[in-house]
């Protein structure tokens, strides 16, 4: 027989095929070259099977590949080079981390007997991402290539997905060796599945059962478990009100009868009070962050605690919990379901309402329809959703454009929302929504950033030039680093601390990149704008001149009690 | 953390022997600003498996998150926490005296043999001492020899421990994910 003899470069390739990825975001250099080489061939051609995304920044390759696996559920892909290559993608390996989003990263290496010597480019790479990564592995040679692949998809996507990293030695790159496929799926250190407990069900059924003010808190993890239509019927089953953290948003959608809203600091009025008022609190593939529960000290007290999540590390870390059910909540909701009793919770569900109208007369009304003065961020938001397509995804930045942009977007479908919750990584958005837009090219992908987070990744703009991808950027201008000025004029004496900002001529750098643009500046502009935007073939910049110092609300400050919520400031 | 609530946990963790398997163990630690008290690192009796014993001053609560984290890396096979009472313990410690102090005073080898400890090399310089014991006894020797002003270097080693349960737990849960595994 003849032998398969291949370099690890191609090996890669091969693997890469294997595991059925079709798109690469990628930035080449030194370290990495063999592999570029190979991946020529592979994009091109009879052979082609890779779309390769040049990136204009190895960070935005991972937020791309982030973008790319938040909408598709496939794990992202990103290539790059040894040492700053690599470093680069450090933020993006971190926020993948923290919001369970399964990425790979391929870095080059320097050749093995070079390993140690500080050698050009060469940074101790599985040294520095293995506190912010679920595995990172040095790949040292041509045989271990076809493994470590396997490997890598099999972790970053099972079980609680994260981002893997494999440092890929040049030396491994070019060696020659008989290829042998592999298909790893068992690891027996790892269980990514935890086996369902039936005594949880059992105790999880029977607190709902008894509850008479039962809340539901929807987070991520049934998007990542795609348990939409089970969490749908296990609300509806048993009558329960659901909020969603801000990564579940699209796991229900907005008008589901059920969906009361968004968790957390900035979420909706009425669900956060009534974490304080309901006497059975189940979350469901969420793990109460702090930007959830505020005070811990206080956070649902009066409340038994259920905590359904496929991560045994998450339970009892911030909330003790009453009954924890380990499993994938696939898994576990149908099994709770089949055990709950029809019910019907109106007097409850409707206790919401007043608070509900409360909100909406001092926050909602005057942010999406103010009367008079400069554009809201709450208005520009509103007219988006208004307009966008049910299907649209919602992609953000981080800061007041973020909380806008989360609170008042609609989300229809699953899958319809990529944001950065745990990191908070300014510049997210713009490549984390070049990556949506390859996830899911029939979709449209809205991208709210603020001026500050516009320029922090900007150089992307160069990538949606080349791709011509269909991102639709809203840049709300205020002038300011905005959510860091609600804070200092909040707890800061108003001391503005560095961040009002200048701003350059985004028209001249939209021009510079023949991306369309318009500017909105007078209210009764922004419908027709916003229009055009989305009629407009590829990707259009949309920047609007916001209100400078308009300010988020409800909001509960950091550490507070979470009923203790402010309507205004 | 109030120190009363603190508490000596010995944690069991088994690995692959891969490597950087005691970077991310101790990452763990670290992060949360618990000082490890003695580490210990051997093989297993299980192929392939590395036993890492670990003692820590922590309370409950923290202590079990430190293990949840822990077993969630990849390649750990399983973590658990124990206390004292659960636990068969032993520790060495080695004390370097001065021969011309222990000859100079006989208290000195009565005290070695009270605390049932060898002399494992002697030359006119110096007394290598050694002690196999549990923490106490071999800090309290050296506090006894200490007052005799004879000691040149004393260390301890790191904490070795099997478990006093019936049950082999780790073995079990290897055969049951194999049996997953096929």
């Amino acid at each position: 027989m003849l032998k398969d003899r291949i370099t690890g470069s191609k090996a890669l390739m091969r693997a890469l095929q294997a595991e059925g990825v079709k798109t690469i975001f990628g930035y080449p250099g030194g370290s990495i070259m063999p592999v570029y080489d190979a991946l020529y061939d592979y994009t091109r051609g009879e052979k082609k099977c890779f779309d390769h995304i040049l990136v204009r920044h190895e960070q935005g390759a991972t937020h791309a590949a982030e973008g790319y696996a938040r909408v598709s559920g496939k794990v992202g892909v990103a290539l790059v080079t040894s040492g700053p290559g690599v470093t680069n993608t450090l933020t993006g390996i971190a926020d993948a981390m923290l919001d369970s989003t399964p990425i790979v990263v391929i870095a080059g290496q320097v050749p093995i007997s070079a390993l140690g010597t500080d050698a050009f480019q060469e940074v101790d790479l599985v040294g520095v991402s293995q506190p912010i990564s679920k595995w990172s592995y040095q790949i040292r040679s041509a045989e271990d290539v076809a493994w470590a692949v396997s490997r890598a998809f099999y972790i970053a996507r099972t079980g609680r997905p994260g981002p893997v990293v494999l440092d890929f030695a040049k030396n491994a790159q070019v060696e020659e060796i008989d290829y042998n496929p592999q298909k790893v799926n068992f690891i027996r250190s790892y269980v990514p599945y935890p086996k369902l407990e039936k005594e949880a069900v059992l105790q999880a059924a029977e607190l709902i059962n008894n509850a008479k003010k039962p809340l539901a808190l929807v987070g991520q993890g049934v998007e990542l478990g795609n348990a939409q239509g089970e969490l749908k019927a296990f609300l509806e089953k048993a009558d329960i009100p659901a909020g969603r953290t801000m990564l579940g948003l699209s796991a229900l959608p907005s008008n589901h009868p059920l969906n009361v809203g968004m968790l957390g600091m900035h979420g909706n009025y009425a669900v956060n009070l009534k974490e304080q008022e309901c006497d059975v609190l189940i979350a469901i593939g969420m793990r109460f962050s702090d930007r959830v529960t505020g005070n811990l000290n206080t956070y649902a007290k009066q409340a038994k605690i259920i905590h359904l999540d496929i991560d045994r590390s998450e339970i009892d870390k911030n909330v003790k919990t009453d009954v924890a059910v380990v499993a994938d909540c696939k898994e576990s909701l149908p099994a709770i379901t089949a055990l709950l009793n029809k019910n019907d919770h109106q007097a409850w569900r409707d206790s919401f309402k007043p608070l509900d109208e409360q909100e909406r007369v001092k926050v909602i009304e005057p942010a999406i329809h103010p009367k008079e003065g400069p554009l809201l961020m709450g208005e520009v938001v509103n007219a988006v959703a208004e307009q966008a397509p049910d299907d649209a995804v919602l992609v953000t930045d981080v800061g007041q454009n973020q909380l806008f942009a989360t609170r008042y977007f609609k989300y229809h479908h699953k899958r319809s929302i990529c944001t950065s919750g745990g990191l908070g990584t300014m510049g997210y958005g713009m490549p984390a929504a070049i990556g949506a837009t390859f996830a899911a090219p029939e979709r449209c992908v809205c991208c709210f950033m603020g001026d500050g987070g516009f320029q922090m990744c900007i150089e992307e703009l160069g990538t949606i030039m080349e791709q011509k991808a269909p991102v639709k950027m809203i840049v709300m201008n205020n002038h300011y680093l905005g959510n860091v000025r609600q804070w200092q004029d909040m707890f800061w004496l108003r001391r503005k601390s560095f961040t009002k900002m200048m701003n350059p001529d985004y028209s001249h750098i939209a021009q510079g990149y023949g991306i369309p643009y318009q500017a909105v500046t007078d209210r009764k502009d922004l419908a027709g704008a916003i229009r055009k935007m989305l009629t407009t073939d590829g990707p259009f910049i949309l920047e609007c001149a916001i209100l400078e110092e308009d300010n988020v609300l409800p909001m509960t400050p950091p550490g507070m009690d979470i009923d203790k919520m402010l309507l205004e400031i | 953390m109030k120190e009363y609530k603190k508490k000596l946990y010995t944690l069991l963790v088994y690995s692959e022997n891969v490597a950087g398997i005691l970077n991310q163990v101790t990452a763990v630690f670290t992060r949360r600003q618990v000082n490890i008290e003695s580490l210990n690192v051997s093989a297993s009796s299980i192929p392939g498996v590395h036993k890492y014993t670990i003692t820590a001053w922590s309370d409950e609560d923290q202590i079990i998150k430190i293990v949840r984290q822990i077993e969630k890396k990849i390649d750990v096979v399983k973590a658990n926490y124990f206390t004292d009472d659960q636990l068969f313990i032993r520790e060495s410690g080695l004390y370097k005296l001065s021969t011309d102090m222990v000859m100079g005073n006989p208290e000195i080898s009565r005290t070695i043999r009270r605390f049932d400890a060898h002399m494992i090399e002697v030359n006119p310089t110096y007394v290598i001492v050694m002690k196999h014991g549990i923490t106490e006894d071999i800090i309290s020797l050296y506090r006894a020899l200490d007052a005799f002003g004879c000691v040149l270097q004393y260390t301890r080693s790191g904490r070795i421990a099997v478990t006093r349960g019936m049950v082999e737990q780790v073995s079990e849960f290897l055969e049951q994910r194999e049996n997953d595994g096929v």
